[in-house]
């Protein structure tokens, strides 16, 4: 853990999005004013002491909106990381243990879902069940598949070629018990840092979904939500849409921080130094 | 006034003293040979002098060239590089640029040195002067071999017609003919330019082939140095003496091992890999291994030696049950399989020992679960008795048992060359392939492992193939050779009388390449036929 915080990147992305996620946290048991309080009479509302960045178009307080907003964007990215990493990561794994066909239909689905963008997918699944950020959740977590399938095969296709898998082989170890206790562990590093990646790819996207109305729906909130609903009166309250705009940036940013740091940090082949660039 | 002079160089990271406080000068012309293990600071050494030191390293120290200090600018430092000082390294491969063709390569060395005073070569010349023809130029890295790819190296090193040449374990990653054939073109070449050589490397036949003078570099000191002849015959620290007395195997004991019945069968095994061209068409396979047969009665130690790229290993995949054959069968005990279907009752009957200590262990687990692994093929053993028998395994190769708990980055590479018989031995099993138990671990600890290996062959009456390119190693170790070219065994007897009257033209070859030992005297000018 030390070694980790040595690599000052890496400390800082992880403190602000611990502090996103918190803050995000927080909103479950605390808001400034509800978020669903509508007060038509406060709307539109300057920063002031009791609303500190304001109120929107229905009077409702931005900092509750953002708070509540950024929980449903780290949620919906880390569900989403979730679905990735448990079916894609053992679906790499089954290519490099089994290899032939089943590595052939592996590569061949993750073609497939990669023809598919994010956004294709949530309005087939919006137009089968209806919109809601479970939709979001579902339709990034397909896309996020092929990516872990893709990452956990190329690392264990590397680690696959080495003698201690071969010595697990002449010692009667089946596939899936190879894939398990000796590809796995070896390749958790990769995976961390590809969710990190994928968390800031799921935040955006969750805020793309949301703002063409195929993600979170009212009364629910999301950042990308605020800025849909902020766009029209962008010339006349841009304060609107810039708080919840920077708040995604600042969040994508934390979290590349955090990744690049971490890759730093924990992936063996940059640890090696320029000793071994080419392998 | 001597061409390079180190004084005091001090190699650090961070706190670790990688190099520590070495001096040594080189004349114009003189070969040096610098030898040490792994870890001892001889690449670093030369990699100070060549201000080309890894990141997080800082050096202290004068190097003079000529009398004057090294520049410290980059870009003028560079220039030197260019101008003075060639460098040759040990993976060809990854030195050369996989995009451009050799001629390419060796131009742009050529061209990088246009203003320097002498005359100009040109590519035909260089690549005539390091025995390559002229169709090689044309070729690229990948489509060259090992040896025609280190040639290609040094005349990019050459291009410049530097005053120094450093060669940082040129041979090492060659096969024994290559290997010979480099080394006697890399003497030649400082002979006829006089260009003075900073040779590295742990293998003391090679410097003593190739230098006139030598240093003994042990954890960042130099120990010991001297001409060739005075270190290497009559060596003064204890720590030379070891090296010395490593690079020398016993010969094998003379009297014949009772034999047993025949354990290992192969009968006409031949191992295709199916091809495709671009088309997808149907090629014709390759075939690394092609009806080979031979069989090793229980308790014999039979090796299988033979060029890089002969098969060996692939047969010996097959063997242990790691591929299958194409044709042929293999009958072990009696029990005849092809490859993979291997029964999992005789499984525990075969162990197989990895060449390279340090890709052989997972590195997330600890060595006791490594070792345990194997026990799998018991399922009628009690789980209670597995320390046990691990213990016993590791007691077996002369380690301590408390070590189960450690991971495999904790131990040296002759360690780890232990737990790996180790991990063989735990199953109890009649026969043991190796594939190159020693090739990967240092001079001074192969001795070692080979006495080792040698004691529980006779303690538990096992048999070995032993699968290597070293003939010296085979010569101490072997009751039989097998000898193995293109898939096919071309030759096989008992090792004194095959290297005393090969009849094959490759084992003729192979044992021309050998290097000779250390103490028979050798001209260190005369260049060795090729």
């Amino acid at each position: 853990m030390r070694r980790l915080l040595s690599h000052p990147s890496l400390a800082i992305g992880l403190i602000a999005t611990l502090a996103f996620a918190l803050l995000g946290l927080l909103s479950l048991v605390w808001t400034p004013f509800p978020i669903t309080e509508i007060d038509i009479g406060r709307r539109f509302l300057g920063p002031t002491a009791a609303h500190w960045l304001g109120t929107d178009n229905l009077g409702r307080d931005m900092v509750s909106l953002l708070m509540s907003g950024t929980l449903t964007s780290f949620t919906v990215a880390l569900l989403a990381v979730a679905i990735g990493v448990g079916i894609g990561v053992p679906l790499g794994l089954a290519a490099v243990a089994w290899g032939g066909w089943v590595e052939w239909l592996v590569l061949r689905l993750s073609d497939f879902v990669f023809a598919f963008p994010a956004v294709i997918v949530a309005i087939l699944i919006t137009t089968l069940v209806g919109p809601g950020a479970v939709n979001a959740i579902v339709a990034i977590g397909i896309f996020n598949i092929p990516v872990f399938a893709r990452v956990a095969r190329g690392g264990a296709l590397s680690i696959a070629t080495l003698d201690f898998v071969a010595a697990a082989q002449l010692a009667g170890l089946g596939n899936a018990r190879i894939a398990l206790r000796h590809l796995l562990p070896n390749i958790m590093s990769l995976i961390i840092v590809q969710g990190t990646i994928q968390m800031s790819l799921g935040i955006l996207s969750e805020a793309g979904l949301s703002y063409i109305g195929l993600g979170t729906q009212p009364p629910e909130t999301s950042l990308g939500l605020m800025l849909r609903d902020a766009q029209s009166l962008f010339l006349l309250h841009p304060l609107l849409t810039i708080i919840p705009g920077l708040c995604i940036v600042a969040i994508v940013i934390a979290l590349n921080i955090a990744g690049d740091g971490l890759r730093d940090a924990i992936d063996p082949r940059l640890r090696q130094g320029n000793r071994n660039v080419l392998a | 006034m001597s061409l390079l002079e180190v004084k005091d160089l001090v190699v650090r990271f961070g706190d670790a003293v990688a190099v520590d406080g070495i001096s040594l000068t080189l004349q114009p012309g003189e070969r040096l040979g610098i030898i040490g293990e792994s870890g001892s600071g001889k690449t670093l050494t030369a990699l100070a002098i060549t201000d080309l030191l890894p990141e997080g390293a800082s050096r202290s120290g004068t190097i003079l060239l000529d009398g004057a200090p090294m520049p410290t600018s980059e870009r003028a430092m560079a220039r030197l590089r260019g101008q003075r000082i060639g460098m040759v390294f040990q993976e060809p491969m990854t030195a050369l640029n996989p995009l451009m063709r050799i001629n390419d390569q060796i131009a742009e060395a050529i061209e990088l040195n246009s203003q320097h005073v002498s005359a100009q070569l040109d590519t035909p010349q260089l690549l005539t002067e390091v025995g390559l023809e002229q169709k090689h130029g044309d070729r690229y890295a990948h489509q060259l071999s090992g040896g025609q790819r280190q040639r290609a190296m040094i005349a990019m090193a050459l291009a410049s017609q530097p005053d120094l040449l450093i060669a940082d374990e040129p041979t090492s990653a060659l096969d024994l003919i290559t290997q010979r054939l480099v080394l006697a073109l890399i003497a030649d070449i400082c002979a006829r330019r006089r260009m003075a050589l900073l040779f590295i490397s742990h293998d003391l036949k090679a410097v003593a082939q190739v230098c006139t003078r030598v240093a003994v570099m042990h954890s960042g000191r130099i120990v010991e140095t001297g001409s060739v002849e005075q270190v290497l015959r009559a060596p003064q620290q204890d720590y030379t003496r070891r090296l010395v007395s490593a690079s020398r195997f016993a010969p094998a004991a003379t009297e014949l091992r009772p034999l047993g019945e025949t354990l290992l069968q192969v009968k006409g095994v031949t191992r295709d890999y199916h091809r495709r061209n671009a088309l997808f068409w149907p090629i014709a396979p390759l075939r690394p291994v092609n009806d080979v047969s031979l069989s090793i009665a229980s308790g014999e130690v039979v090796a299988l030696v033979g060029p890089s790229g002969c098969g060996k290993t692939t047969l010996a995949k097959v063997i242990v049950g790691l591929d299958s054959a194409s044709a042929g069968s293999i009958a072990f005990a009696g029990q005849s399989y092809r490859g993979r279907d291997l029964p999992k009752a005789l499984r525990r009957d075969i162990s197989l020992v990895f060449q390279d200590p340090f890709s052989s262990f997972d590195p997330r687990m600890s060595i006791g679960a490594s070792l345990s692994e194997p026990l799998h093929l018991e399922p009628a053993l009690d789980r209670a008795l597995t320390p046990a028998r691990l213990a016993e395994a590791v007691s077996a190769v002369g380690l301590d048992p408390a070590m189960l708990d450690r991971y495999p980055h904790e131990f040296s590479g002759g360690q780890r060359q232990r737990l790996a018989i180790a991990r063989a031995l735990v199953t109890r099993p009649r026969l043991l392939v190796l594939d190159e138990p020693v090739s990967a671990l240092d001079v001074s600890v192969r001795g070692e492992v080979l006495e080792l290996l040698a004691r529980l062959q006779a303690q538990f009456g096992l048999t070995y193939l032993i699968i290597s390119h070293d003939l010296d190693m085979v010569a101490a170790m072997a009751d039989r050779v097998l000898v193995m070219e293109a898939g096919r065994i071309v030759e096989q007897g008992r090792p004194g009388e095959i290297f005393a009257h090969p009849l094959h033209r490759l084992t003729q070859e192979l044992v021309a390449a050998r290097l000779p030992e250390l103490d028979a005297p050798s001209d260190p000018d005369a260049t060795p036929a090729g």
